[in-house]
């Protein structure tokens, strides 16, 4: 689901052919599944046909493991778009959370991926005190409790993990401009 | 209308700074959590903004008074009348029964023994331990013991409840419960509270949070300002 904006974001440090999209695509989010080369081309061609990416570079006519691709204004939108977009706090979206996050620190406009974080962090801070508030209820059933319970120690993990994210945000964003 | 206002409060332990300009208001029965992570100031903080501590510069305002600028007399007077607290453990005397703890700060108030012991009994029986009223700290377990703490900070109906770490000593569940009393009978009340903490789920029982960073007040809420700069 976040495979084109990460291929956008990819893209948003220059033009790239479609092999090294994977390659970094598997190197940025090592534990999502490693990208097939057809979803890539798929998804590229997709991008290509909204027009949020374009063909560049003398290959163009070589087959899609020759032609490299670079980000147009409307995808550069696209991305900025997607990354302004708190996620619904809820549990299970770590996996979208997470490549939102890559994406930022990819994304050469550091107060973006500032912008980003904060706002994130106030939705799940906000979602965890309802569920606090929903357990503490006299009229809370056991069920509820649980319920509650499991959320609030889903946002309580991905709140760290989102601090001590930004605790390296400046080194890796150092490392990912070099 | 807040009841407790600070303006620019600077606090340093020698060369050490714990605040350096901290402007915040409460606004009353709020329960504000104050996080942030460990050496932020929290706890210099609630000793300022509860006149135990003295802040170098800056204004503590409670109702419209300034407190920084009292004697000891004066804020020790304040902190019996208007203010409790509660800390992460250590606090009841270990020679007296849990019924005694609760008692004591209406002795020392000059509330007579009979009715001192009535009130605390009723205390102890709003927090779920009744039944540890003879009981000394040693016979109890750490969540009970932080009830019993809990009902002797709120026994002289204190406006502003400060509390510090208060479950950072218990496991989750045991600090849950203690937790879940302390806001329910703060909402009975009306009773004001600050709750330092660095732990997002005991913030999570607060109406919002004022987090620290580095002696700061942080608007982002995790010192994102020095992370990137
Ligand atoms: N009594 C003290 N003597 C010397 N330094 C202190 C004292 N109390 C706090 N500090 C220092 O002040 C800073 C803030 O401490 P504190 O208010 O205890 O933070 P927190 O409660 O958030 O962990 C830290 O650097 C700490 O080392
Ligand atoms: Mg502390």
């Amino acid at each position: 689901m976040s495979t084109p904006y990460v291929l956008m974001g990819l893209l948003a440090g220059g033009p790239k052919h479609g092999y090294d999209l994977k390659r970094a695509h598997d190197a940025r989010l090592p534990r999502a599944k490693p990208l097939a080369f057809g979803q890539v081309y798929a998804t590229l061609g997709r991008l290509a046909r909204d027009g949020l990416v374009t063909p560049a570079g003398q290959d163009q006519d070589a087959g899609p493991e020759r032609t490299s691709y670079t980000l147009t204004d409307t995808g550069h939108a696209a991305l900025t778009t997607w990354l302004a977009t708190v996620e619904p706090p809820l549990p299970h979206l770590t996996s979208v959370l997470l490549a939102k996050v890559v994406v930022a620190l990819l994304v050469t406009d550091i107060s973006q991926a500032r912008g980003y974080l904060v706002a994130q962090r106030a939705a799940h801070t906000t979602r965890l005190r309802e569920l606090t508030a929903l357990k503490t209820d006299p009229d809370a059933t056991l069920s509820d409790v649980i319920a509650a319970d499991y959320g609030i120690a889903h946002l309580d993990a991905d709140l760290r993990w989102l601090q001590t994210t930004l605790a390296r945000v400046a080194d890796l964003h150092k490392e990912i401009a070099r | 209308m807040s009841i407790l206002h600070a303006r620019g409060v600077v606090r340093a332990f020698g060369h050490t700074p714990a605040l350096r300009g901290v402007t915040l208001a409460i606004a009353e029965g709020e329960i504000v959590a104050v996080t942030g992570p460990s050496g932020c100031g929290k706890s210099t903080l609630l000793h300022c903004l509860a006149g135990i501590l003295r802040p170098d510069a800056g204004e503590v305002i409670y109702r419209d008074h300034r407190i920084d600028t009292l004697s000891e007399g004066g804020r020790s007077r304040l902190r019996r009348t208007e203010f409790g607290v509660l800390f992460q453990f250590g606090q009841l005397v270990s020679e007296l029964t849990a019924a005694e703890n609760v008692a004591l700060p209406l002795l020392l108030a000059g509330t007579g023994r009979r009715a001192a012991r009535t009130a605390a009994l009723s205390w102890l029986d709003r927090l779920g331990v009744a039944d540890l009223a003879d009981q000394r700290p040693g016979e109890m377990s750490g969540g009970q013991q932080q009830r019993c703490a809990l009902a002797r900070a709120l026994v002289t109906e204190p406006r502003v409840l400060f509390c510090d770490e208060p479950t950072g000593a218990l496991d989750s569940l045991t600090g849950e419960q203690v937790l879940s009393h302390l806001v329910r009978v703060a909402r009975q009340q009306g009773t004001t509270v600050l709750l330092a903490t660095h732990d997002a789920r005991v913030a999570g029982y607060a109406d919002r949070e004022i987090a620290l960073r580095d002696g700061q007040v942080d608007p982002s809420g995790f010192g994102v300002e020095a992370a990137i700069r």
